[in-house]
This record gives C-alpha cells, sequence and structure tokens, in this order.
C-alpha cells in the first residue's frame, strides 16, 4: 500500500510543490511508486523525457537499494519519497529506516573486471542521470536532482 | 512483463520480454532462460521491442545469463532496443558486453 499527498511550496524555494510518498519495502511496489511520480510529474512539464527516462531511472535504482539493501525488504519498514518539481528543476530524496551505508565504497561497475558482476548498477546509474546526488552522513537517505531540459 | 518464446527454424529460442523487465520480475525471466538451457537449448535471442524499461537488476540478469550461456558453450543476442534502452546499455559499457542488433531479424541472421 503506497500512501501519497501533494504539499505546495513556497515561491521562495524555487519549487511549485511537493509529492510525499510513503511504500512499503516491498520490490513489488516499486513499478507502481515510479508511475506514480511519472504521471504526477508529466501532467505538468512539457519537457516529458527528462520524466520519463532520467527521473524514472533514478527513482527506481533509489528505491530498489532503499528496499533491497537499505531495509532488506524487512516489511515493517518502509521507504519515504520526497519530490519537489518547479520551472527549473525536479528533486528527489529516498529515505529508508536501515542502517545506512558509504556510497563512497561503491567501484565503479564499468571497470573492466567489474563489467559481468550481477549487481553493483544501481548508484552507478543515478550518478550518470541527475546532475547532483548526494547522501546523508548516515548514508540511509539520497537526495537528487534534475535541471529540467 | 510476460514474455513469449518460440523456437526458430535455425534452433534459436527466441524470447520476447512485453512491459519491463525490472527487480519485481527479473527472476522469471532468467528461470526461464536458464530451464531453456538446462534442456539442451543453446543459442537465445532476447527480443525487447515491446520492452519499455529495464533496471539496473534486469541489466544484472542479462549479465548473469550470457555468462552461464557462455560457459555452455552457447550463443545469446539482443535486439529491438529502444532509444533509452541503448542509453542505459551505452552508460553502463554493457553494450561492450552483448552483441546487440537494432531487429530480431537482424539478430537471427547473425547466428
Amino acid at each position: 500500500m503506497i500512501t501519497a499527498e501533494v504539499a505546495p511550496l513556497p515561491a521562495s524555494t524555487g519549487f511549485e510543490a511537493e509529492l510525499r510518498l510513503r511504500m512499503p519495502s516491498d520490490i513489488a511496489v516499486v513499478e507502481r511508486a515510479v508511475a506514480m511520480v511519472s504521471a504526477h510529474l508529466e501532467r505538468r512539464f512539457a519537457d516529458a523525457h527528462t520524466v520519463r527516462f532520467n527521473v524514472r531511472v533514478a527513482l527506481t535504482e533509489a528505491l530498489s537499494n532503499a528496499i533491497l539493501y537499505g531495509n532488506a525488504q524487512d516489511p515493517s519498514k518502509h521507504v519515504a519519497v520526497r519530490v519537489a518539481f518547479g520551472p527549473d528543476r525536479i528533486e528527489a530524496e529516498v529515505t529508508d529506516e536501515g542502517p545506512g551505508f558509504d556510497p563512497t565504497i561503491v567501484p565503479d561497475p564499468t571497470l573492466p573486471e567489474r563489467l559481468e558482476q550481477e549487481d553493483g548498477r544501481g548508484l552507478f546509474l543515478i550518478r550518470k542521470v541527475m546532475d547532483e546526488v548526494r547522501y546523508n552522513a548516515k548514508g540511509n537517505s539520497v537526495w537528487m536532482s534534475v535541471r529540467r531540459a | 512483463m510476460s514474455f513469449t518464446t518460440h523456437k526458430d527454424p535455425k534452433g534459436v529460442l527466441v524470447v520476447a520480454v512485453d512491459g519491463q523487465l525490472i527487480v519485481g520480475n527479473r527472476q522469471e525471466l532468467k528461470q526461464r532462460v536458464l530451464d531453456a538451457l538446462e534442456t539442451g537449448e543453446r543459442k537465445f535471442l532476447i527480443d525487447f521491442t515491446k520492452t519499455g524499461y529495464i533496471d539496473s537488476s534486469g541489466l544484472g540478469v542479462l549479465v548473469s545469463l550470457s555468462k552461464k550461456i557462455r560457459d555452455e558453450g552457447g550463443e545469446l543476442r539482443l535486439a529491438g532496443l529502444n532509444e533509452d534502452l541503448k542509453t542505459l546499455f551505452e552508460l553502463t559499457k554493457l553494450d561492450t558486453l552483448f552483441a546487440i542488433s537494432d531487429s530480431p531479424p537482424e539478430a537471427l541472421a547473425a547466428f
């Protein structure tokens, strides 16, 4: 069960509004959550490709990481999503209830010796499709931002 | 996601993925191909003509299948990637790992 709410933001923030989702630690709902965010954004923006591709890729990977690695699919834990959107950019924050991790130790999956590894491409893709990506100190919340094309 | 399989006259097992290949359903595709490998199939074409999206988990499954098929002396080809999917393969450099054709007929001709 995904819960969603939209809250307007003051113009001084540079954003129009914020979409907030709370979702269970179930990989089966990732597709639905991403579709909800995409539908919400696509209704407002003409530059649908940024939403359809960049935001979708980043959000899918961030949610998968939060559920699989952050919350370790613990059904008692949830993932919180915040997506703020304005005329210039879209930013998203995904927070899990796990112990956090160190994003600086994730190896480059495109290195020849890593290319045939099954896992380890999620964070790499997020960094490729978003303009800015930051983690909180604990390492359980990723913040990312993309300028609208 | 759903997928359909058929055997090409050249003996290639063609697996067409309809929808999205993502973390929630990647195991279905993996198991289907591994079962076929187990029963002796060696030539595989995965057709993404009707695939909207593949996430990193889906890419990972393809990498894993590629290795297993190669280890058994088989061959895997991919075809029908849309522009977004091509971008994902290029960003992750997986375009250097896979034999990728624009269309299924082109891929089948290359076996």
